[in-house]
């Protein structure tokens, strides 16, 4: 397929072009939504590529499947199935993981909740007959139709996730890098690793709900994971963390806007593109 | 006031007696070993300090505190850590979380977090760990790594530094350096020190005292005195004996299980 007919809308005209591309309502929603999800991802994203949960992350994102499927089925807005479901996987996972001290037995643990979340979303898809051009989004994700409301929830939802993990980040850095001897200085590390996995599930399920359940790792773990090759830093990695999930994003949303592909395809390959150079250039 | 005082105590973990009857003191500002076989119980006489392995039995007082009570005073450094290759934090963010990692909040930038910023700095100083402070941890050696977290473990001034076997996985030029470094420290900073040890004679030099723990108890004294053929007989209540190998190395032998060939 030649260049003009994937990028069906671009003018080659930097400035004309980004007028466009903030010009009509749902693209400006659009944006706003991807923002506040990189800037969540980016942060949180961070601290989980540190911890080395980034299995409990992927499961969480087919959790957010799972709620989504079942919301569908229950009639209830999919948002509310995102939600509830990554916090009643994140309780599941810190219940099947325990107290984190064997790696195999806690990975062991954490696929097996992720097979059953998979069941269960398919279990769900199965029993509802309803339009089956939705389950493409659920996975595959869309920027299509986000409305002012869902950016409005994105953004109460994200403001004092970002808050508690701010507050908790010195004891929450302590607690990934050294547990044993940050439980003798009275971190509760156990309690830290509750919380924490509920608000990687609060990302995940907002996360989900623009790059689908199944490409949620592409602003969570790729750009977490070229900032810590970048800086070994902790602030400066995850102001860069941030950063690369924020040119994610918005490159990805304005590829996706100009040419024929799906928006989760080009936030994924973008992410990559910047893994693979994060990886070259260090 | 000793650093610790230690009255009949007894342990136990999961129904059975690690050991009993232990009366140990150790004064301020004085480095002791503890010895002993595998599985005598080195580690619990650690976490019971610490108040994270509860007496059984007997009196303990840290610090002029019940275990547990002064653990902001005290520097601990547990067993075998070792950082994964991949952790990609620096050395000095390590020892930082040692001075205020328990703190929640955002640290802003000002005249306090300048003020933690030297002191982390002049204790790498101290530990000699300057130069790759700045590296990430996961990348630098056993005895870079073993220094470091030795800073952190010093970082908040304690008046007692719990160190469980932080020799073990050095070479020995590293572990003379480090035995070296803790001494110094110990006589500098007026620091009471217990050091986890699987072999004494790299340290022996630099030791005011031993306390030894074998057949359910502990005895303690200095070092000459307890690693003698008489106190360890007494102690494990079979014959042993305790060569002096001519290169200075005490070698004991007979214990039972324990490595006939180990040196100890």
């Amino acid at each position: 397929m030649p260049t003009s007919a994937v990028f069906t809308g671009l003018d080659w005209h930097p400035v004309h072009d980004a007028r466009e591309l903030v010009a009509y309502p749902f693209m400006q929603h659009a944006l706003a939504a991807g923002t506040i999800v990189a800037v969540t991802a980016g942060v949180v994203g961070w601290f989980m590529v540190l911890r080395r949960q980034s299995f409990a992350g992927h499961t969480l994102s087919l959790t957010a499947f799972t709620g989504a499927s079942a919301a569908g089925l229950a009639g209830v807005p999919v948002i509310a199935g995102y939600y509830l479901a990554c916090g009643a996987g994140a309780v599941a996972l810190a219940a099947a993981s325990g107290s984190r001290r064997s790696l195999s037995r806690e990975s062991a643990a954490t696929g097996s909740v992720q097979a059953l979340a998979l069941a269960l979303g398919f279990l769900f898809i199965s029993l509802y007959h309803g339009l089956l051009s939705d389950l493409d989004s659920l996975l595959f994700g869309t920027f299509l139709g986000v409305t002012r409301d869902q950016v409005l929830v994105l953004l109460l939802v994200a403001a004092p996730t970002l808050a508690l993990v701010a507050v908790a980040a010195r004891p929450l850095l302590y607690a990934s890098v050294d547990p044993d001897v940050a439980g003798a200085a009275g971190i509760r590390v156990r309690l830290l690793g509750l919380g924490f996995l509920l608000v990687l599930g609060i990302s995940v399920a907002e996360t989900a709900q623009i790059t689908g359940a199944l490409l949620v790792f592409a602003l969570l773990v790729t750009p977490a994971a070229a900032a810590h090759r970048i800086t070994a830093r902790p602030v400066a990695g995850v102001a860069v963390s941030v950063a690369l999930a924020l040119a994610v994003t918005w490159t990805g949303l304005a590829l996706a806007y100009f040419s024929v592909y799906p928006v989760g395809f080009w936030i994924t390959s973008v992410a990559f593109a910047v893994y693979v150079v994060a990886r070259a250039a260090t | 006031m000793s650093a610790v005082e230690l009255r009949d105590a007894e342990a136990r973990v999961g129904g059975r007696t690690v050991w009993r009857d232990v009366s140990v003191t150790v004064e301020r500002g004085a480095f002791v070993a503890v010895l002993g076989p595998n599985g005598a119980g080195k580690s619990t006489l650690v976490r019971a300090v610490l108040g994270l392995q509860p007496l059984a039995a007997g009196r303990a007082s840290i610090l002029g505190r019940p275990p547990g009570g002064a653990n902001g005073r005290i520097g601990y450094l547990p067993q075998r850590r070792s950082f994964d290759p991949s952790t990609r934090i620096r050395g000095v963010d390590v020892v930082r979380l040692g001075l205020d990692g328990a703190r929640f909040g955002v640290p802003l930038p000002g005249r306090r977090s300048r003020a933690a910023a030297a002191r982390v700095a002049e204790t790498i100083d101290l530990v000699g760990a300057g130069h790759y402070a700045a590296r990430p941890i996961g990348e630098l050696s056993g005895g870079e790594q073993q220094r470091l977290l030795i800073a952190q473990a010093l970082v908040r001034e304690p008046q007692l530094l719990l160190l469980d076997e932080p020799l073990d996985s050095l070479d020995l030029p590293n572990q003379i350096g480090v035995a070296a470094l803790i001494r110094r420290i110990c006589r500098e900073r007026d620091v009471a020190v217990m050091l986890v040890a699987h072999d004494v004679n790299p340290i022996i030099s630099y030791l005011d005292g031993v306390i030894y723990l074998a057949g359910g108890t502990a005895v303690e004294g200095r070092p000459e005195d307890v690693i003698s053929t008489e106190a360890l007989t007494a102690l494990y209540g079979v014959p042993v004996e305790v060569l002096h190998a001519s290169d200075g190395r005490l070698v004991v032998v007979g214990a039972p299980d324990l490595h006939g060939h180990h040196a100890h």
